[in-house]
């Protein structure tokens, strides 16, 4: 066995144009799997990252209240609560329409809404300066916002100079204790997603007089349990409502599920037709393998004559094409692990070569081997020692 | 004479060309003892390869028996033959079939390959070989750096390395020069002086008169079949 290593081995090198030749297909077809199946898979994981920095484990539920039948906030956290292994933050929204004004400056398209404590978190953001909104404001329905940076910016020329200073929404001061970290990278824009205010939903509610809150944010512990824990609201809401017409439970992740079912297709449809190349190195492994009994007959000839046995010449052929293919494997593997490190970078997404793409195409390479050096291999064991000896 | 070591009884080998029957063995009974140097000479197409190849065990006979070394070869499978020939067999090819990839060493090597013969003993009988054949210091070398007179020397140690019971030697001096092949022949008769059975086949009389016995192969037939003085009478 080692011996039939050694001499393939020997039998590739010394032959090392044809060898390559050979291995030429297996090489790229096996770099091709690898950087395929490694740049969609990176592709896909940055995909849902940037999903679910956008937050794929957010459930919005919508309700309508209605005198008879209607969502309160103390029943929600009482559900929160009792689901807290399912559910990781959540928060009422109280929408609310204001103007926002500082002494004469005034904005307008500034999103000013009513949040629990758990908001920050949520939306995953960090605060620049000060202090997020805390449950005692809310308790107490303090006149206390946290600022976006925009605001920050462009009524007090920075986040530390904004800090407990006050702005006016709808004629009410409210002092700001925190401002929350630039998210966009761009140009800091009216209306933009640095462009908020965010106070106690309490005294949201308070300032709208509008008694009942008809929106919450939920937040799942994984995105995995997203459709179990938007099941879980359904079914709360339904004792309460009777009908499925008046509350509305929507999740994030159901748009990840479409986008990763059509990128795991995507990737399986590359997947093959890189396939599809490796069989053709395998043809050619075969054809070279066919072409290497034939040139080889006389040694074969003497080998038998020798006393090798049908099983010894199968062996040895058949070691031969799968040392072949597999050294051809390795080097697609190092090549397009090297191109996928190289696309990754240049495409701007981490691609790190998939441990399975490696696995499946070195075994598909060896296999190929295997199988496509078995009927050469045979064809050479079969040889009649009188008639090989005979060739020239 | 000692025990016989081949038994050929009514051995044909007849081929199917179309529709005409060619009987290249028609009927041949011969018994080769140990210990014996015996030259088949025959013109080409005599049958005298078709005999090599049986007595070799490189093919089967049609219909007959051959025992070698009381074995029943007639009747063996592939395998079984490879076995036997690597067992008891060395050949001298008329063109050395070497192989050309391998150095001395491991030429020498093959047959104690296929015995199964571990890697150490391997060597040190491989290299015993070739020490007998004179050629132990070039065990390094490929066989394309040697002269054809080196190159048989070394498909010799070849056939000595498996410690077989019987050369056979097949045009052993066809592909070389007078002087080369008078070496090659001293040390066939050494090799048969030291109790080794040697089979030869040749078409060269001149090379057939170096045995101790010469057996004529005519249309498939033993037309003679006796000492080499009686032979070299009638030619």
């Amino acid at each position: 066995m080692l011996q039939s290593f050694k001499m393939a081995i020997k039998s590739i090198m010394g032959n090392k144009m044809r060898s390559f030749l050979t291995m030429l297909g297996i090489i790229i077809g096996v770099a091709s799997v690898i950087i395929l199946v490694s740049i969609v898979n990176g592709y896909m994981s940055s995909v849902v990252d940037s999903f679910a920095s956008m937050g794929v484990n957010q459930i919005s539920v919508n309700v309508v209240n209605l005198p008879s039948r209607s969502l309160d906030v103390d029943d929600t956290y009482a559900f929160f609560e009792e689901h807290r292994e399912l559910y990781e933050r959540m928060t009422p929204v109280v929408n609310v329409t204001a103007v926002v004004k500082e002494g004469n400056d005034s904005l307008d398209a500034t999103n000013v809404g009513g949040y629990s404590e758990d908001y920050l978190g949520i939306k995953d953001y960090e605060l620049e300066a000060g202090r997020n909104l805390q449950y005692s404001d809310i308790l107490s329905r303090q006149k206390v916002c946290v600022a976006g940076y925009y605001v920050a910016n462009e009524l007090f020329g920075g986040p530390e100079k904004a800090l407990d200073q006050t702005v006016k929404i709808s004629g009410n001061a409210y002092k700001i204790v925190g401002v929350v970290e630039r998210q966009s990278e761009d140009e800091l824009k009216e209306g933009g997603t640095d462009d908020f205010l965010w106070i106690p939903y309490s005294t949201a509610v308070k300032m709208t007089r509008n008694g009942a809150i008809g929106n919450y944010i939920f937040t799942s512990r994984s995105v995995e349990e997203t459709e179990a824990c938007k099941r879980e609201l359904e079914s709360f809401l339904n004792e309460i409502y009777q009908n499925d017409d008046l509350y509305h439970v929507n999740a994030n992740s159901e748009l990840l599920d479409t986008l990763n079912e059509q990128i795991a297709m995507m990737s399986g449809m590359l997947g093959g037709i890189a396939g599809i190349s490796l069989l053709v190195a395998g043809v050619g492994v075969m054809n070279i393998m066919l072409v290497s009994v034939t040139e080889r007959t006389r040694e074969i000839g003497i080998r038998k004559a020798l006393g090798a046995k049908r099983g010894a010449i199968m062996q040895q052929f058949v070691i031969e094409a799968a040392v072949t293919s597999s050294i051809g494997g390795i080097i697609g593997i190092l090549l397009g692990s090297g191109a996928t490190v190289m696309i990754g970078n240049a495409m701007g997404i981490d691609t790190p070569p998939t441990f399975g793409a490696i696995l499946i195409s070195f075994s598909v390479s060896v296999g190929i081997g295997l199988i496509f050096g078995y009927m050469p291999a045979s064809r050479a064991a079969g040889l009649n020692p009188i008639d090989a000896l005979r060739s020239e | 004479m000692g025990e016989p070591l081949i038994e050929l009884k009514d051995i044909y080998k007849i081929y199917q060309m179309g529709d005409e029957e060619v009987r290249a063995n028609d009927g041949i009974t011969l018994s080769i003892s140990k210990g014996e140097f015996v030259a088949i000479v025959g013109k080409s197409g005599s049958g005298k390869s078709t005999l090599m190849n049986i007595i070799g065990a490189l093919d089967v006979p049609t219909d007959g028996s051959y025992y070698l070394g009381g074995e029943d070869v007639s009747d063996m499978s592939d395998d079984q033959l490879a076995a036997i020939r690597n067992r008891m067999i060395g050949f001298i090819f008329q063109q050395y079939n070497l192989l050309p990839k391998l150095n001395l060493l491991e030429n020498v090597e093959l047959p104690l390959l296929y015995a199964g013969v571990g890697h150490e003993e391997r060597r040190e009988r491989a290299m015993k070989s070739l020490e007998r054949v004179g050629l132990k210091e070039k065990w390094r070398n490929m066989p394309n750096q040697l002269s054809g007179g080196q190159q048989q020397r070394v498909s010799i140690a070849r056939a000595l390395a498996g410690d077989p019971s019987l050369i056979l030697a097949d045009e052993p001096t066809g592909a070389l020069d007078s002087r080369t092949s008078r070496e090659v022949l001293d040390f066939l008769k050494q090799l048969n002086r030291e109790g080794n059975t040697i089979v030869m086949i040749t078409h060269d009389n001149s090379i057939a008169v170096e045995a101790k016995r010469v057996v004529r192969i005519h249309d498939g037939k033993i037309n003679f079949d006796g000492d080499v003085e009686d032979y070299a009478a009638i030619i």
